[in-house]
């Protein structure tokens, strides 16, 4: 985490506790990825549009010949809301990665009241310590 | 009025595997419909309505036209067991017939056999939907989905929480009027902003009420209504749609309604400025403000200047909205206020509303309800009525 810019409060609203996805089929290779830190989108080698949350069918022309795409982990801001009314609040979001597709996250390591929409931002993994990382994403 | 000759089965197919190990169930839908497209002749984009059961995962045709990317103009997940799928049949038959959809898919999938083999309990409806793992982690309740939505709607037209605010003000002043009401007080934009920030940027007071209760509505032949002695309300028009996140490229800044409505407005023949009165659902008060543009009451972005200095408010305003309170004062029943959307205006339309916010003549009159997220995928049906000679 040495690159990270001022922005950045590394460590700074983490979950205390992350949630294991029940891996399944379609699925198994993205979340492999993950636990080698690397973040994964489905690329269509029909039409060539990337698409996400992954599927073997792309949504946009219905080809099933796609395959992984492994992408730079980074991207701007959507959109976010950070839940106010808990007793470790969050902020989820929306992140358009740089590949094209925009994906749902958390976004730590940051002090809540300084996220902008707009703002870059890059993968940053949490471990769910069974071979597999949930991909958050932190100021870059 | 009869399906018969007004609808034909152009393409079938049936998967060839007893085991579907490896293969996820909206897979396995999207390679059935698959099947049956490629024996028809036809393409995905050729798909414009779409029938499931709860073999779907998930709230059915939400996330499997997701899963998919279809869209639909006319949808329906009756769930009567494996009869399902024969109904189905009528049902897209009957919307065929009426002109509200061209091509229906109708799809039926599993594996209880990989699961049990798997020994993985899959509670009926296939388990989680395929969108579940990447999302869940990220806890998407619900008032932080819409909070998403307008956080960007915010961003990109320059909406403000003082316009937001407009739209619950508007139903406190229907609300004080409504014994059943469960807000009666009437609030100000200052109220809205100074309650308790829940999710950015929805202060609790932009957020609807959570309330048991219920509602009903009975739907008749022509021949019935005209024994009946209570006003008879027609119906003139309806429209349909799913809306989802589109394999990733995103907008939250509308809704649903942006393709149900100008079918339903088509259908009764009648333009927004026919509308007398509107039961717009209002989960939040941002779910309001998307609405309202993508049914055309007023441009995109422009919903919250609309909405403001009471515009929404029965005799001040130019669009009376909600006269029973809505969700954000009277009721959300369930955590799902479809029905008394329906309601409300049917009573408008009967003249029986509460006399302080009935509107005037009110022969034309518009219900719409938005189910499921502004932040992710939702289920938008609009739906118009009037009166005896509307």
């Amino acid at each position: 985490m040495s690159d990270l810019t001022a922005n950045n409060e590394a460590g700074k609203n983490r979950p205390s506790k992350v949630k294991v996805p029940r891996v399944n089929d379609e699925t198994k290779g993205f979340w492999a990825a993950t636990g080698e830190g690397k973040l994964l989108v489905k690329h269509c080698n029909s039409c060539g549009e990337n698409h996400f949350y992954p599927r073997t069918f792309c949504p946009f022309c219905f080809s099933d010949d796609t395959e992984y795409l492994e992408t730079a982990g980074r991207g701007t801001i959507y959109t976010y809301s950070v839940m106010r009314r808990a007793k470790e609040p969050w902020a989820i979001a929306y992140v358009t990665l740089d590949e094209g597709p925009t994906m749902m996250t958390n976004l730590i390591d940051c002090d809540f009241d300084k996220l902008e929409i707009g703002q870059p931002v890059k993968v940053a993994f949490i471990d769910t310590g069974e071979g597999t990382a949930v991909p958050f994403f932190a100021p870059a | 009025m009869s399906i018969r000759g007004k609808a034909f089965i152009a393409g079938v197919y049936e998967h060839p595997l007893r085991e579907a190990t490896g293969k996820t169930v909206p897979q396995l839908h999207a390679e059935v419909a698959k099947g049956a497209l490629e024996d028809a002749g036809l393409t995905k984009d050729d798909i414009d309505a779409y029938y499931c059961a709860g073999d779907v995962p998930g709230l059915g045709p939400l996330n499997q036209a997701e899963y998919m990317g279809l869209n639909l103009r006319q949808f329906d997940s009756t769930e009567v067991g494996g009869s399902s799928y024969v109904a189905h049949v009528n049902h897209a038959a009957q919307a065929i017939a009426m002109g509200h959809c061209k091509v229906a898919l109708i799809t039926l999938a599993g594996r209880p056999r990989a699961d049990a083999k798997e020994k993985y309990f899959v509670r009926p409806g296939g388990g989680p939907p395929a969108d579940y793992a990447f999302e869940a982690p990220f806890r998407p309740v619900v008032t932080n989905m819409y909070g998403m939505a307008a956080m960007r709607h915010m961003h990109e037209y320059g909406t403000t929480s003082e316009q937001l605010a407009w739209v619950k003000v508007a139903a406190s002043h229907h609300a004080q009027h409504n014994e059943h009401a469960m807000l009666r007080n009437v609030v100000t934009v200052e109220d809205v902003l100074n309650s308790p920030m829940i999710s950015d940027p929805l202060h609790r007071l932009d957020c609807c009420v959570m309330s048991d209760g219920g509602g009903a509505v009975i739907v008749v032949a022509p021949e019935i209504a005209a024994q009946l002695k209570r006003p008879s309300v027609k119906v003139l028009g309806a429209g349909e749609a799913v809306k989802h996140l589109n394999g990733g490229k995103v907008d939250l800044t509308f809704s649903g309604a942006r393709w149900s409505g100008p079918k339903a407005f088509e259908e009764a023949g009648v333009s927004q400025a026919d509308i007398k009165y509107a039961s717009i659902y209002d989960s939040f008060t941002i779910t309001v403000v998307e609405t309202l543009e993508d049914l055309g009451f007023c441009a995109k972005g422009d919903g919250g200047k609309f909405v403001a200095d009471g515009n929404l408010i029965s005799g001040v305003g130019k669009l009376p909205f909600n006269t029973d309170g809505g969700g954000l004062c009277n009721n959300h029943p369930t955590d799902r206020g479809g029905i008394t959307k329906v309601i409300e205006a049917v009573r408008q339309v009967r003249g029986e509303a509460h006399p302080k916010v009935q509107v005037p003549n009110c022969n034309i009159a518009l219900a719409h309800g938005t189910g499921g997220l502004l932040g992710s995928r939702m289920g938008s049906a609009t739906l118009i009525i009037g009166g005896e000679d509307a």
